[in-house]
C-alpha cells in the first residue's frame, strides 16, 4: 500500500480504524492526566496488567472476541485490582508501592497463564488474542472500532462534564469533601474512567506498555503549560498522534506490534518537552540564562558611561569604545553586544564613531549605580560586612533589585547620602 | 480550667478519635464562643489536626459528637469554611491563584456547570481581602509559602461562611503574610465571623487569640486567653504526655483493641 494514500486516509475502512485509534489514544491520555495529577501513575500500570486475565475470562466464557465480553471481563478484573490494592494498603503493613507491585505481577501472571491455556485449546477464534500483549491497532474490525471508539468518546464527554469535580478532587480531596461535594462518587468515576480508558487503550498499545499511554502524554503536556485545561488538551492531542503513528505502523508493517512504536513516539514527545519547553525545559532555562546574561552585559556597559561621566563631571560627553574598555575591560564582543542592546533601547545614541548617553539612558544608569551603592550600604550596615567586602555582591544584586525592593531599601536605610566608600548615592530628585 | 460558653458556635462533646486503633484524642469536651478568634494550642502530635478533621467530618469519630451552630455539620456546611494545612497539597498542580480561589465557590448545584459572575466577584473580593489580587494570574507554584497560605484563606473567604476553621495558617509564613492574615482576622471579627485556628507557636499565641484551647491528646484547658495562658497550664500541656495515657494508647494499638465497646 502506498504510504501517501494512507496518510491522506483515502481508504474508508482504514480511515475508520485510524480515526478510532486516535480517539483511543486521546481518551487514554486525557484520563491519564488525572492519574498523573493524583500521583497514581503506577496504579494505572497495575490496572493495565490486571486487565489481561479479565480479557481471557471474557473470551473463555463467550468463546468469541466480541468486544462487549472482552471489555466486561477487562472492566471487572481492572476494578478488582484497584480494590485489592486499596484493601492491602488499608489493612496490612504493606505500603502502596508494594501492594501495586504484588497485584500487578499476580494478575499479569494469571493472565499469561490463561492466554497460554487458550492458545493451546485449539479454539480457532482465539487467533490474535495475543495482540493484547503488545497491541495491534490494525487488527481491529470496524465493529471493534465503533465499540471502543464509542467508549473513548464517552470518556471524553465525561471529562468535559465532570471537569470541575475532577479538578478539585485531584488538587485537594479533603477540601472538596468539606464543601459537601460527592468526592467518593468523583473518585469512583475517575477510577472507572481509568479502567475503561485502559481497556480501550490496550487495543493500540497492549497491556505491557499501557502505562506509557496513560502517563507519558500527561508528563509531556505538563512541561508546556501551567493550565489544567490546556494540559488536558495537549495530552489528548499527543495521545491522538501516538494512536495515529501506531496505526500507521500497523498498516505498513503488519507483523509489527504497535505498542513499542507508540511508546517510542511518546517518548520523543517527552524528550522534546524536556528540551524545548519554555516553562520548565532545558531550552527555557537556557533562555532565562541568556536573558540574565544580556541584562548584566548591557547594564554594566551603561554603568561605565555613568562612571566616566562622574569622573569628568560631564555625563553627556560622547565616549569611544577604547575609553569604555579602559574603564572596564569587557571583551570586545561583549562590549559590542552591550552597545547594540543599549542603542536598541535608545539609552545611548551614536555620535559618529562614538556613543553618548540619552536622557533616559542617563536616568537608567544612575538607577543602577544607585542600587549598587544602596546594596553596599545595606550589606555594611545591616549585615555588618566590612566596606572592602561589599562590592562583589553589589555587582550582581544591582541588576536584580525591583522598584518595590528599592523603596523598601530606601526606607530601611533612610535615604542615605553616601555609600560605605563615601561615594555619593545619586537620586532622581535633587 | 475548662470554661463552657452559652450558646456556643462550636460544641465538642466527649469526642474520642484516632487512627488505626490508636486513640489520638481522649474524651475531648469544650465549647467555643461566637465572634472570637480562638486558638487550639498544643505540641506536635497532640491531636490538633485530628480534632480539626473530626470537626470537618474528614475523620470518623469513635465516640461523642461535634455540633456547629448547634447542628450537625451536614446541615450547616455552607456556613463553615475549612483551610487545610498548606503542605497537604501539591503546589505544582497546574492552576493559578484565581483557579484555586474559585474552588471556594464550587457547590453541588454548580458542579457540572460554569461558575457565574457572582462567583467570580466573590473570588476577586476574597483575593482583595488577603492582598493577593495582583497575583490572580500567578501560577501557584511560584508563590511564597505565605502567599500560598493567603490563597488558601482567600478560597475559604470566597465560600462566604460564618465560621472558619484553619489548620496552622501561620506555619512557615513570612512577616508580610502574617500581618496580612492578622489584619484579616481583626476585620473578620468586626464582621461577627468566628475563626478557629490550630497553632503550635507559644510565643505568638497570646497576642493572636481571644480564646484558647490547650490540647495534648486530652483537653488541658479551654477559656479566655488571660485565664488559660499561664505557666501551670502550659507546663501541663507541653510537659510531655501523661505516661499512663501513652502506655494505654500503645497497648490498644498493639492488641488492636476497639476504642469503644460495641
Amino acid at each position: 500500500m502506498d504510504i501517501w494514500s494512507f496518510i491522506w486516509l483515502e481508504e474508508p475502512n482504514i480511515r475508520f480504524v485510524v480515526l478510532g485509534t486516535m480517539l483511543l489514544g486521546a481518551s487514554s491520555a486525557l484520563i491519564g492526566c488525572f492519574s498523573y495529577l493524583r500521583k497514581k501513575a503506577l496504579v494505572g500500570d497495575a490496572i493495565a496488567h490486571a486487565i489481561l486475565p479479565g480479557i481471557c475470562f471474557g473470551f473463555m466464557l463467550s468463546e468469541t472476541k466480541n468486544p462487549f465480553y472482552l471489555i466486561s471481563g477487562a472492566f471487572i478484573s481492572g476494578w478488582a485490582s484497584i480494590l485489592i490494592i486499596d484493601f492491602i494498603t488499608k489493612h496490612s503493613k504493606l505500603k502502596a508501592d508494594a501492594a501495586i507491585g504484588i497485584v500487578l505481577s499476580v494478575f499479569f501472571g494469571l493472565g499469561v497463564l490463561l492466554l497460554t491455556h487458550i492458545q493451546q485449546s485449539g479454539n480457532a477464534a482465539q487467533a490474535g488474542l495475543d495482540k493484547y500483549l503488545f497491541g495491534k491497532a490494525a487488527s481491529m474490525t470496524p465493529y471493534d472500532v465503533s465499540v471502543f471508539g464509542g467508549i473513548a468518546l464517552g470518556l471524553l464527554l465525561l471529562v468535559l462534564i465532570c471537569y470541575k469535580g475532577f479538578k478539585i478532587v485531584s488538587f485537594n480531596t479533603d477540601y472538596a469533601q468539606t464543601l459537601g461535594l460527592p468526592t467518593k462518587l468523583l473518585s469512583v468515576l475517575i477510577s472507572t474512567a481509568t479502567v475503561l480508558s485502559v481497556a480501550v487503550g490496550i487495543q493500540a498499545v497492549g497491556v505491557v506498555l499501557m502505562a506509557a499511554l496513560l502517563i507519558t502524554p500527561a508528563s509531556a503536556a505538563r512541561f508546556w503549560t501551567n493550565k489544567l485545561s490546556t494540559m488536558l488538551l495537549l495530552a489528548a492531542l499527543m495521545g491522538a498522534i501516538a494512536g495515529w503513528i501506531g496505526s500507521l505502523v500497523s498498516f505498513l508493517a503488519p507483523n509489527m506490534p504497535t505498542g513499542p512504536w507508540i511508546v517510542i513516539s511518546l517518548t520523543l514527545m517527552v524528550g522534546l518537552a524536556i528540551l524545548g519547553s519554555p516553562i520548565n525545559g532545558v531550552y527555557g532555562k537556557w533562555l532565562k540564562k541568556q536573558r540574565n546574561k544580556h541584562l548584566i552585559t548591557h547594564e554594566n556597559v551603561l554603568k561605565v558611561f555613568y562612571q566616566l561621566g562622574e569622573q569628568e563631571q560631564n555625563f553627556f560627553r560622547s565616549r569611544g569604545k577604547l575609553s569604555i574598555l579602559q574603564k572596564r575591560n569587557f571583551g570586545t564582543s561583549t562590549l559590542k553586544k552591550g552597545l547594540t542592546i543599549l542603542l536598541a533601547k535608545k539609552w545611548i545614541k551614536r555620535d559618529q564613531n562614538n556613543y553618548v548617553l540619552t536622557n533616559e539612558g542617563f536616568l537608567e544608569a544612575r538607577r543602577i549605580v544607585r542600587l549598587h551603592r544602596l546594596w553596599e550600604l545595606f550589606l555594611n550596615k545591616r549585615l555588618g560586612l566590612q566596606p572592602d567586602h561589599v562590592h562583589p555582591d553589589a555587582e550582581v544584586i544591582e541588576h536584580l533589585i525591583t522598584p518595590e525592593l528599592e523603596e523598601i531599601l530606601l526606607k530601611d536605610l533612610n535615604m542615605p547620602a553616601l555609600d560605605p566608600h563615601n561615594k555619593e548615592i545619586p537620586y532622581d530628585k535633587h | 480550667m475548662i470554661k463552657q460558653v452559652n450558646n456556643p458556635i462550636l460544641e465538642i462533646h466527649s469526642l474520642t478519635a484516632g487512627y488505626d486503633q490508636k486513640p489520638v484524642l481522649w474524651n475531648i469536651d469544650f465549647t467555643l464562643p461566637k465572634g472570637q478568634i480562638s486558638g487550639i494550642i498544643g505540641p506536635n502530635g497532640s491531636g490538633k489536626t485530628t480534632l480539626l478533621k473530626c470537626m470537618m467530618g474528614l475523620l470518623p469519630i469513635n465516640g461523642g459528637y461535634v455540633k456547629l451552630f448547634n447542628q450537625s455539620l451536614n446541615k450547616v456546611r455552607t456556613r463553615v469554611a475549612y483551610v487545610p494545612q498548606r503542605e497537604s497539597v501539591d503546589w505544582d498542580f497546574p492552576a493559578n491563584v484565581m483557579d484555586i480561589t474559585l474552588m471556594g465557590r464550587y457547590r453541588n448545584a454548580n458542579l457540572f456547570r460554569r461558575l457565574n459572575k457572582n462567583d467570580k466577584e466573590q473570588a476577586i473580593n476574597a483575593l482583595k481581602k488577603v492582598g493577593m489580587l495582583e497575583f490572580a494570574e500567578r501560577q501557584i507554584s511560584q508563590l511564597s509559602g505565605g502567599q500560598q497560605q493567603r490563597v488558601f484563606i482567600a478560597r475559604a473567604l470566597a465560600q462566604g461562611a460564618d465560621l472558619f476553621i484553619m489548620d496552622e495558617p501561620f506555619a512557615g509564613v513570612d512577616a508580610a503574610s502574617e500581618n496580612a492574615i492578622l489584619d484579616l482576622f481583626a476585620d473578620m471579627k468586626k464582621q461577627g465571623k468566628t475563626v478557629v485556628v490550630v497553632h503550635h507557636d507559644l510565643q505568638t499565641a497570646k497576642q493572636y487569640f481571644d480564646w484558647m484551647v490547650l490540647l495534648n491528646t486530652r483537653l488541658v484547658a479551654s477559656g479566655p486567653t488571660p485565664d488559660v495562658f499561664n505557666d501551670k497550664l502550659l507546663q501541663e500541656t507541653y510537659g510531655g504526655k501523661l505516661n499512663i495515657l501513652a502506655r494505654v494508647t500503645h497497648l490498644m494499638e498493639s492488641k488492636e483493641f476497639p476504642m469503644r465497646e460495641q
